[in-house]
C-alpha cells in the first residue's frame, strides 16, 4: 500500500477524536465525559505531531507538549469539581447538574 | 514509511479506544485508555518525534491517567454504578449522536484524502529542535503554560477541599 | 448701561417666582413681579436717553456665543436702535402698568405666583423678540411669547374650554411659525447669514426686484407674521385666546404679542419691498381682515370678543399700512393702539369684575353713575378707538393710515375704501359696546369697586391713548413729524405718489365724518331706539347674517371640515397603526426567537456539545461544498 504517511497519521487522529466524540455525546457519567476528552486531546496532539512530521518543523511538537500540559491542569480541576458535584448531588449524572439551566 | 508497525499499533489505538468508549465499568476503561495511549505513544515514535513519544507515556498513560484511577478508587464507586451505566446507555440514546459523529467523521476523512502526494519518508524531529523552538520563538507561550499549570495547581485545592457544609440562613431553621 | 439687562430682569424675575413658587408671600410676588418690570422699564427708558443722546445708528450688544459650528456663527445679540427703542418702550411700560393693574385684578386668584412668572417670562421673551439682532434669536423670542401665551390662555386650566382655546392658539399660530422656520433657513442658504442688518444689506445685492425666491421669502415671513398677528387667514385663535385672565388679553392679546407680525415685516421691510407682489398680498390680507373682522365685532355679545375682535381688525390696519409701504404709519398706530386698546381691556376687565365675571353685554348696562372712574377712561379709550377727530391719538395714526392706502406708492382706491368701511364698523361697534355697558337699564347689581392699584394705570393709559397722537401730526393740521423722523434711520419714509392738500382734506373729512356716524349709528341702536332697531334686527335673513359674523364668518367650521375631520377620520382610520404593526411584528419575532432559543439553555452538558458537534458538521460541510463540489 503506497500511503502517504500524513494521510495515514491523520486518518487515526481523526478516528480517534471521532471516537471520543461520540462517547461524549452518549455517556451521562461525568467521569466519562472526562475520559473522553482525554482521548479527543489526545487525538488531537497526535494530528499536531503528524503535521510537525509533514513540514519537518518543531512547532507541531511544541504544540503537543502545551496540550499535554492544559490536560494535566483540565484533569486536576476537572476531578476537583467532579468531586465536589459528587458531595454536593451524591450522584455522578451530569443531567443532575443542570438546575441552574446553564 | 508506513509499516507494518505503524499498522498494528493504529489498529490497537482503535480498538483500545472502542473498547473505552463501550465499557460500563469505569476501570476497565480507564485501563483501556492506558492501553490506547500507550499505541499512540508508539505511533508518535514512528513519526520521528521520540521525545514525544516518552512524554505521552510518562506524562498521559503514567501521570494523567493513574490520577484518574486513583481518583475513581477514591470515589468507590461499585457495581451500582456499572449497573447505572448499563441502564443509560441504550441504543435509542447512542444510535442519533453516532450518526451524526460518523457524518463528522467521513467530512475529515474526505478533506485528509484530497492530499495525493505520493508517499514519502516521514521527516523526524529531533528533541533538540523542540527544545530550541520551546525556548526561543516560544517563550511566551510557555510561561502562560507555567501560569495554567499553576492556576489548576490552586484551583484544584480550592476545589478540593472538604468544606464544612453551611446553609444558608434563611434556611437554617427550616433545615433543623 | 447694557441692552441686555432689559429681557434680563424680567427673565431672573420669572425664575424667581417659578422657583420661589409657594414659598414667597403674595406681596413679595407682587414686588418682584412687578419691580422688575419696571426696573426694565426704568433701564429701557435710559439706555433709549442715551441713544438719543449718542447719534448712532445702533447699540449693539454681544451678549454672549450660542451656535459655533463651522462657519455658522449666532450670539446673543442685542440691538437698541430706532425700531426696536419705540417696541421696548411700550412693551415694558405698558407692561409695567398692565402688571400693576394685574396684582389688584388678580388679587384673589389661588396661583397668584404662577401667574406673574408667566408674565415677567413673556415680558422677557417680548423684549427679546424685539431686540434680537439675528433671526434666531427673534425665532426664539417669537416661540417664547408663543409659549406663554398658550400657558396664560389656559391659566385657568381646570376648565377644559380653557386648555382647548389654548391648544388653539398654540397650534394655529404654529402653522405661521413654520412658515417663518421655513424663511429662515431660505435666507441662511442664499445670504450665508442670520444677522439682520447683514441681510438687509446683502439682499439688495443678492436678489433683484421680484425675484420669485425674495417672494416666497416675504411670503413666507409674511405666513408667519399672519399666524401671530391673527390676520386672514390665520385669525380664528385670536378670540377664543380670551379665555385668559384680562390682563392677559390686554397685554398678550392686544398690546403686544399680536403686534409681533407688524414687527417681523417692518424689520425686514427691505425684503418686502424687493417682492411688491409680497407687499401688495400683506396690504389686501390687511383691509379684507380689517373689514371681516369689524363686521363680527358688530354683532358679539361677549365684551372681551368685541375687543378681540376690534384687535384684529386694527392690526388689519396696521397690515394695511405695511403693504402700502407706509411702515412708520404702522408702527405709529401700533403705539397708539397699544395704549388704547391695553386701556380698553383693563377697563372692561374692570367692569367685568365689578359685576362679579359678568361677560355678557346684554346682561350689563347703566353702570354710568356706578362706576364713575370707569366710565370715563372707558370714554376716552372708546373715543380713541373710533378715532374721534382732533383730541384721540387714534385718530391721527389710523388717519395717517387712511391717507396713505390711498395716496403712497403701494396704495389703491380700493385699500382706501375698505379702510373707510372699516373706520364706519369701528365707530359702530366700539360705541355699541359703550352704550350698551353704561347707558340703559340697571341689570346686574355692582358688588366690587376697584381699587388704586386698577384705577391709576388706566388714568395713565387714558392720558397716553390722549397725548401720544401729537407727536405725529398730519401735514394739513400742524405738520408735526417727530415720530417718523425718529424711525427715519431705520424704516424709510413713505413715498406719497397723490400729494395733494384738497385730496387729504376730503380723506380725513371723510372719515371722521364716517367714524361719527357710525357713532350715532350705535347711539340710535342701544340708547335712542333699541325697540325698533331690535325689530329690524330680528328679520329672519339679519338674523343669519348676524350669527354668520359672530362665528367669525364661520372660519371654524370651515378649517374644521377642510382640515380637522379629514384628519380626525384619518387617525381614526389608523387607529390600530398600519406602521406599528411592521415593528411590532419584528418585537414579536424577536420574542419568539428568543423563547426557542432559551429552551436550548437547559443545563444538560451533552445537548451542548451536539450543539457543538452540529455546527462543525455544517461548518464543514459548507467548505466541503464550497471547494471540491
Amino acid at each position: 500500500m503506497n500511503v502517504h504517511p500524513t494521510t495515514a497519521g491523520m486518518l487515526l487522529a481523526g478516528v480517534l477524536f471521532v471516537l471520543g466524540l461520540i462517547s461524549i455525546l452518549v455517556r451521562r457519567d461525568i467521569i466519562f465525559m472526562l475520559l473522553s476528552v482525554e482521548v479527543m486531546l489526545n487525538a488531537a496532539g497526535l494530528a499536531f505531531v503528524v503535521a510537525s512530521s509533514h513540514w519537518g518543523t518543531a512547532d507541531g511538537q511544541v504544540m503537543f507538549i502545551f496540550i499535554l500540559a492544559m490536560a494535566a491542569a483540565e484533569v486536576s480541576v476537572g476531578l476537583a469539581l467532579i468531586l465536589q458535584l459528587y458531595h454536593q448531588l451524591k450522584t455522578l449524572d451530569s443531567d443532575e447538574a443542570a438546575k441552574m439551566n446553564g | 514509511m508506513i509499516g507494518p508497525a505503524f499498522y498494528i499499533a493504529a489498529a490497537i489505538a482503535v480498538l483500545a479506544t472502542i473498547m473505552v468508549i463501550t465499557r460500563y465499568n469505569i476501570m476497565h476503561a480507564l485501563l483501556y485508555l492506558v492501553v490506547s495511549l500507550l499505541a499512540v505513544a508508539v505511533v508518535l515514535y514512528l513519526y520521528g518525534a521520540p521525545f514525544m513519544a516518552a512524554l505521552e507515556v510518562i506524562v498521559y498513560a503514567g501521570a494523567i491517567m493513574v490520577l484518574l484511577i486513583f481518583f475513581v478508587m477514591m470515589l468507590n464507586l461499585g457495581k451500582e454504578s456499572a449497573e447505572q451505566e448499563k441502564l443509560w446507555l441504550k441504543p435509542r440514546i447512542w444510535i442519533f449522536p453516532s450518526l451524526l459523529c460518523i457524518i463528522l467523521l467521513g467530512e475529515l476523512v474526505f478533506l485528509v484524502l484530497q492530499n495525493h502526494q505520493p508517499a514519502a519518508e516521514v521527516k523526524i524531529v529531533d528533541p533538540r529542535a523542540v527544545g530550541m523552538a520551546l525556548f526561543g520563538p516560544y517563550i511566551l507561550a510557555v510561561e502562560l503554560a507555567g501560569m495554567l499549570l499553576m492556576a489548576g495547581i490552586v484551583g484544584a485545592y480550592h476545589l478540593g477541599r472538604q468544606k464544612e457544609k453551611t446553609l444558608h440562613r434563611f434556611l437554617e431553621n427550616n433545615e433543623l | 448701561m447694557f441692552p441686555a439687562l432689559i429681557p434680563l430682569i424680567p427673565f431672573v424675575s420669572a425664575l424667581l417666582l417659578m422657583l420661589g413658587w409657594k414659598r414667597l408671600s403674595r406681596i413679595a410676588v407682587t414686588v418682584i413681579g412687578c419691580g422688575s418690570i419696571g426696573l426694565s422699564a426704568f433701564v429701557a427708558v435710559l439706555i433709549a436717553i442715551q441713544f438719543a443722546a449718542g447719534g448712532e445708528q445702533a447699540i449693539v450688544q454681544h451678549a454672549g456665543n450660542w451656535v459655533e459650528a463651522g462657519g455658522f456663527k449666532t450670539g446673543f445679540d442685542l440691538r437698541m436702535d430706532a425700531l426696536s427703542v419705540v417696541f421696548v418702550g411700550v412693551i415694558t411700560i405698558v407692561g409695567f402698568l398692565i402688571h400693576v393693574y394685574a396684582s389688584g385684578y388678580m388679587h384673589e386668584e389661588p396661583d397668584y405666583a404662577r401667574f406673574f412668572a408667566c408674565m415677567n417670562l413673556f415680558v422677557g421673551a417680548m423684549l427679546t423678540l424685539v431686540m434680537a439682532d439675528n433671526l434666531l434669536l427673534l425665532y426664539f423670542g417669537w416661540e417664547g411669547v408663543g409659549l406663554c401665551s398658550y400657558l396664560l390662555i389656559g391659566f385657568w386650566y381646570k376648565d377644559p374650554a380653557n386648555n382647548y382655546a389654548a391648544r388653539k392658539a398654540f397650534i394655529v399660530t404654529r402653522v405661521g411659525d413654520t412658515a417663518m422656520a421655513i424663511a429662515l433657513f431660505m435666507l441662511f442658504q442664499f445670504t450665508g447669514t442670520l444677522r439682520i442688518p447683514e441681510i438687509l444689506q446683502s439682499s439688495t445685492h443678492i436678489w433683484s426686484k421680484g425675484d420669485p425666491v425674495i417672494t416666497w421669502i416675504a411670503l413666507l415671513l409674511l405666513g408667519g407674521a399672519v399666524g401671530k398677528s391673527a390676520q386672514l387667514p390665520l385669525q380664528t385663535w385670536l378670540p377664543d385666546a380670551m379665555a385668559g385672565p384680562t390682563p392677559v388679553s390686554a397685554l398678550i392679546h392686544a398690546a403686544t404679542m399680536v403686534t409681533a407680525g407688524v414687527y417681523l415685516i417692518a424689520r425686514t421691510h427691505t425684503l418686502f419691498e424687493l417682492a411688491p407682489d409680497a407687499q401688495i398680498t400683506t396690504a389686501v390680507i390687511g383691509a379684507i381682515t380689517l373689514v371681516l373682522a369689524g363686521f363680527s365685532a358688530l354683532v358679539q355679545t361677549d365684551i372681551k370678543r368685541v375687543l378681540a375682535y376690534s384687535t384684529v381688525s386694527q392690526i388689519g390696519y396696521m397690515f394695511l399700512a405695511l403693504g402700502c409701504g407706509a411702515w412708520s404709519a404702522a408702527v405709529f398706530h401700533f403705539v397708539t393702539h397699544a395704549f388704547f386698546k391695553a386701556l380698553l381691556f383693563m377697563a372692561a376687565g374692570a367692569v367685568i369684575v365689578a359685576l362679579h365675571h359678568e361677560q355678557d353685554l346684554f346682561k350689563m348696562g347703566g353702570l354710568k353713575k356706578q362706576l364713575k372712574g370707569i366710565y370715563w377712561v372707558f370714554l376716552v379709550g372708546c373715543a380713541s378707538l373710533a378715532a374721534i377727530p382732533f383730541v384721540t391719538a387714534g385718530f391721527y395714526s389710523k388717519d395717517q393710515i387712511i391717507w396713505l392706502s390711498l395716496s403712497a406708492a403701494g396704495g389703491h382706491t380700493a385699500f382706501w375704501l375698505a379702510a373707510l368701511l372699516g373706520a364706519l364698523l369701528t365707530g359702530m361697534y366700539t360705541f355699541r359696546l359703550f352704550f350698551l355697558v353704561f347707558y340703559g337699564d340697571l341689570k346686574t347689581h355692582v358688588h366690587h369697586r376697584p381699587g388704586n392699584s386698577m384705577m391709576i394705570p388706566l388714568y395713565i393709559l387714558a392720558l397716553l391713548s390722549t397725548i401720544a397722537g401729537f407727536i405725529e401730526l398730519p401735514h394739513t393740521l400742524g405738520h408735526v413729524t417727530l415720530f417718523s423722523n425718529w424711525l427715519l434711520p431705520v424704516l424709510p419714509a413713505v413715498s406719497v405718489l397723490h400729494d395733494s392738500v384738497a385730496m387729504e382734506w376730503t380723506s380725513q373729512a371723510l372719515s371722521a365724518v364716517l367714524a361719527l356716524s357710525g357713532i350715532g349709528v350705535a347711539y340710535a341702536w342701544v340708547v335712542w331706539r333699541p325697540k325698533g332697531m331690535s325689530d329690524f334686527l330680528e328679520m329672519p335673513a339679519l338674523l343669519w347674517l348676524r350669527g354668520f359674523w359672530s362665528r367669525g364668518w364661520d372660519f371654524d367650521k370651515l378649517y374644521n371640515i377642510l382640515l380637522v375631520y379629514p384628519f380626525v377620520y384619518l387617525s381614526r382610520m389608523n387607529k390600530k397603526d398600519l406602521i406599528d404593526k411592521l415593528y411590532t411584528s419584528l418585537a414579536a419575532l424577536m420574542q419568539w426567537c428568543h423563547n426557542v432559543l432559551a429552551r436550548t439553555q437547559s443545563g444538560l452538558l451533552r445537548w451542548y456539545i451536539l450543539g457543538v458537534v452540529l455546527g462543525a458538521v455544517a461548518i464543514l460541510s459548507v467548505l466541503i461544498w464550497r471547494i471540491y463540489i
